[in-house]
């Protein structure tokens, strides 16, 4: 009797539930995502606990007190800039901005790819075809030539950035997500929404989407680490926001003040292992999530 | 993105013209399709690049005399010389017939035709960037293929994780840490440049000399790329682990050795083909930053010093150069897979 009663938005949410909870046990069961996992969400608590971890004055170029490039001493664990400022702070403050850049960009990319891919994929057609090619092109080209020319021309700024950056990561979701629609579209429940009276937009968002979203989540874990290398890319050219400080940033003036010919391991060394780190955990949890999502490779590792 | 994504374990490896290679009738058709293809992609280059350079960019006139007083007078001559006083389609006209003849115009800060430039810069960067292709992709394959072939072994492990570490280091970061370590403090190469000055002008002293310089950016290039390579060619092997025909041979009373390189390798090479010339943007990429970092004096180099001086001209025909060289790679890659993979042509 109890069956009858329960609600179809219950019924899903039950479904949904459920679905999760055997993704979670699937993504639990491979360590290196485990350990991913924790790596990003000890990185993006210090990220956020910087302002209460270090004063924002700490990248103040007026009120540094240590010495020029002053090697790791009790008061600078990290030593110090060409300015007196502090390694540490500038690599911890440099966490929110390189951050939310590759965040940002990464949502944005995600965003025009999804509606991209899977429009073109149902309505196909023209419209479908001129997608298709002009995601190819854009895939074709080679990224950082066409972000670095882009922003040669319209200016450093963050939101510049991060539009160039989402400019030339979005066709791979396309791709991807072009294709899962077209296997969706040809399943037997869609030919049943059709045969309802289900409309264009129906279809796309209550019968396509939900089954594209596990994939693009995949994809996006993914895209994070190349966008937040594309931006320390653009930032060490010099390319980034003069007025913010981020791990690209920081090795741009590394080298335009020769920290490498005078041995300054301690200003090179922080800012690229955080890099480094960040875009390890995000592709550990990408790959992790890859094999939860796709099923060609449940089962395996 | 192209620069980076690496296929998980078994990925799917399928070539990118096994869905739209539904060509009915031979090789010329086949040929046909690609071609205006990229026929098409190039004339979107050109277009992209007028777009970007001459309508967002604004007026170069502006860029070429700043901080300095120039007369009206003098601005109107600038802007003949430059033919900027021409309608807009005009300019665009003169553009395209300038690129498709060579003519790609003088560099506003060397004063000098591009076309020369980049003949003198282009060796360079054909060195480091093909040394450093080729190395990665033999390093990248001959791990990827035992690593495959024994899925979950230490050695798989092992490499997988060390190929990631790497993966993750940003290119310019890694070239700053090689010179410090083996440049500055082990001495043991030169810092940046690809020749010194002092160096006997005989061939074998200059070629050794550059060999010299050649190593530490090759080093930096292949450890950034090799990585991606090996995640290709283990997939790809993954893919044919559980084959039939794998089993066949050992049923033969093959050894695990034969095996693996006369039965595996050559059928899992079939799809790596195409997506070694789609990682060309990648390597357009990678030389850019590592020349940078080097000082190399190739194009990357060039382009990154023209970014700031600004020299729309030369910014412009290397954005124009850099993406059709990666278009017709992709053109060559599928005119190749015609005739390495038959599928295609029994489709």
């Amino acid at each position: 009797m109890t069956t009858t009663t329960v609600s179809p938005r219950a019924l899903r949410r039950a479904r949904r539930r459920q679905s999760f909870a055997r993704s979670w046990a699937s993504y639990r069961s491979q360590r290196t995502g485990v350990i991913g996992l924790v790596l990003l969400g000890a990185i993006v608590i210090l990220a956020l606990a910087a302002p209460i971890l270090i004063d924002e004055s700490a990248l103040s170029v007026t009120r540094a007190t240590g010495g020029r490039m002053a090697p790791p001493s009790a008061e600078y664990p990290l030593g110090t800039d060409e300015t007196g400022r502090s390694i540490l702070a500038l690599t911890l403050w440099g966490s929110r901005l390189s951050l939310v850049i590759g965040l940002t960009a990464t949502v944005v990319a995600i965003v025009i790819g999804t509606a991209v891919g899977v429009t073109s994929g149902h309505i196909g057609g023209w419209y479908g075809w001129i997608a298709l090619r002009l995601s190819d092109w854009f895939m074709v080209l080679p990224s950082l030539v066409v972000a670095i020319a882009l922003l040669a021309v319209l200016g450093r700024s963050m939101a510049t950035t991060i539009t160039v950056i989402a400019l030339v990561s979005w066709p791979g979701t396309t791709r991807l997500v072009r294709a899962q629609t077209l296997t969706v579209q040809s399943r037997p429940y869609l030919e049943r929404a059709k045969a309802l009276g289900a409309g264009h937009w129906h279809q796309m968002t209550k019968h396509i989407l939900p089954n594209v979203l596990p994939l693009v989540l995949a994809s996006a874990t993914l895209l994070v680490p190349s966008a937040i290398l594309m931006e320390s890319s653009l930032a060490w050219l010099g390319l980034g926001d003069p007025s913010v400080v981020s791990w690209g940033s920081i090795l741009n003036r590394a080298s335009e003040n020769g920290a490498v010919s005078a041995h300054a391991w301690w200003y090179l060394l922080p800012p690229g292992l955080a890099i480094l780190v960040v875009v390890l955990a995000f592709m550990m949890c990408g790959r992790a999530l890859e094999a939860v999502f796709n099923p060609r490779l449940r089962g395996e590792s | 993105m192209t620069e980076r994504s690496l296929p998980a374990d078994g990925a799917s490896l399928e070539a990118p013209s096994a869905g739209r290679g539904r060509v009915s009738s031979g090789f010329g058709r086949y040929l046909f399709k690609h071609v205006s293809g990229a026929a098409v992609s190039l004339l979107l280059v050109l277009f992209s690049s007028f777009f970007i350079f001459r309508l967002i960019a604004g007026d170069p006139i502006d860029q070429l005399t700043k901080e300095r007083p120039v007369s009206a007078e003098q601005r109107a001559a600038m802007r003949a010389e430059l033919g900027l006083d021409r309608p807009l389609w005009q300019q665009f006209w003169d553009y395209i017939a300038g690129t498709l003849t060579m003519d790609l115009g003088e560099s506003f800060q060397y004063r000098r035709p591009i076309f020369d430039l980049i003949v003198e810069r282009l060796p360079a960067t054909l060195l480091l960037s093909g040394t450093g292709m080729v190395l990665a992709v033999l390093l990248g394959f001959w791990i990827g293929t035992r690593s495959g072939w024994k899925q979950g072994s230490r050695f798989d492990k092992g490499h997988v994780a060390t190929g990631l570490v790497l993966y993750s280091a940003p290119t310019f970061w890694l070239g700053m840490i090689v010179i410090l370590i083996f440049a500055r403090y082990l001495g043991l190469f030169p810092v940046n440049g690809m020749r010194s000055p002092s160096t006997p002008p005989d061939f074998w002293s200059q070629a050794v000399d550059i060999g010299h310089h050649l190593v530490l950016p090759v080093l930096t290039y292949t450890a950034v790329v090799y990585a991606g390579y090996l995640m290709i060619m283990r997939s790809s092997i993954l893919d044919e682990l559980g084959s039939d025909y794998l089993t066949t041979a050992r049923a033969k009373g093959l050894r695990d050795d034969e095996v693996r390189q006369r039965h595996a390798v050559p059928n899992a090479l079939l799809p790596t083909v195409t997506l070694v010339f789609l990682a060309l943007g990648s390597v357009v990429n990678g030389s850019i930053v590592t020349e940078t970092v080097f000082s190399w004096p190739g194009l990357g180099t060039l382009f990154v010093n023209s970014i700031f001086y600004p020299d729309r001209p030369v910014l412009q025909a290397l954005f124009v150069l850099f993406s059709s060289s990666t278009i017709l790679a992709v053109l060559c890659a599928e005119i190749l897979y015609w005739f390495i993979d038959p599928r295609i042509r029994r489709s």
